[in-house]
């Protein structure tokens, strides 16, 4: 699934419930259902608020299924992040004035068996989040 | 004060407490105008507490833990106090992984809320 966005806040909602809506035939709990939503929710945030910076631009969210694994790659064309392991860490942001919690990447984390990010100053930011459906029900 | 409702939220003033009953997915396109309105009221309304109602909240991400944070930090220097009430699971699980409980106390109800805020600061009902 590929679904491709306009950087604005109004489609944060669109790309969370899309993807929520594509993995529905795993039959995922309502937990891991709200798992993925926020996960891909502060991916997508983060390309409008930092990688366009309120700029306009297109996002792009791929939704593969394979087995159990579903795997959710969420890549803008932005400005890019100069240190990736400064800009995961836990409560830092670089726009603390617009009441950014520096969170988002730790809920990704935190959410998602695996996050790879993937990003270079001046051409866009890659986010791929790996996360095993079922796994709950089965233990 | 008179009940001002918009489409992410409805705000009621309670003695000093400002309750705003948020009606919708809490992310970053909702946070805006929510923040807009709810500190044009702290300043006009002369609030001191400030309670968030999660009841109609399916869904929030770290953009609604910010504006919380943000609303707590304005009334915080007068000595005020910020609640949540009618935590869902989902909602639940996003406070309790940003440590918000550490700051923001929690009540069952609104009304159970608004009677805390009028009491000296025991702690709430923190989980």
């Amino acid at each position: 699934m590929k679904l491709i966005i306009d950087s604005v806040s109004e489609n944060e909602a669109f790309a969370r419930t899309v993807v929520a809506a594509y993995i529905t035939k795993l039959d995922p709990t309502l937990e891991e259902l709200a798992d993925v939503k926020t996960a891909v929710s502060e991916a997508v945030t983060n390309c409008i608020i930092h990688g366009y910076a309120g700029r306009h631009g297109e996002i792009e969210v791929v939704c593969k299924i394979k087995g159990k694994l579903i795997e959710v790659s969420v890549t803008d064309h932005g400005v890019g992040i100069e240190d990736v392991e400064k800009a995961m860490q836990p409560l830092y942001t670089t726009k603390p004035e617009w009441e950014r919690s520096g969170m988002g990447f730790a809920f990704m984390e935190a959410f998602m068996d695996e996050l790879t990010v993937h990003s270079k100053p001046g051409e866009g930011t890659q986010v791929v989040m790996k996360k095993e459906i079922g796994k709950e029900q089965e233990s | 004060m008179e009940q001002t409702l918009n489409r992410e939220a409805a705000y009621e003033k309670r003695g000093n407490c400002l309750v705003i009953y948020i009606t919708d997915d809490l992310d970053h396109h909702m946070v805006t105008g929510l923040r807009e309105i709810s500190d044009r009221l702290i300043r006009s309304e002369q609030i001191k507490h400030i309670i968030f109602d999660f009841t109609d909240v399916g869904f929030m991400d770290s953009s609604g833990i910010g504006m919380i944070m943000g609303r707590y930090k304005k009334v915080m220097f007068s000595g005020g106090r910020a609640a949540v009430t009618n935590v869902g699971e989902i909602v639940n699980r996003i406070f309790v992984l940003s440590g918000l409980y550490q700051i923001i106390e929690k009540y069952s109800t609104v009304e159970e809320a608004v009677e805390a805020m009028q009491k000296k600061r025991s702690g709430g009902e923190k989980k």
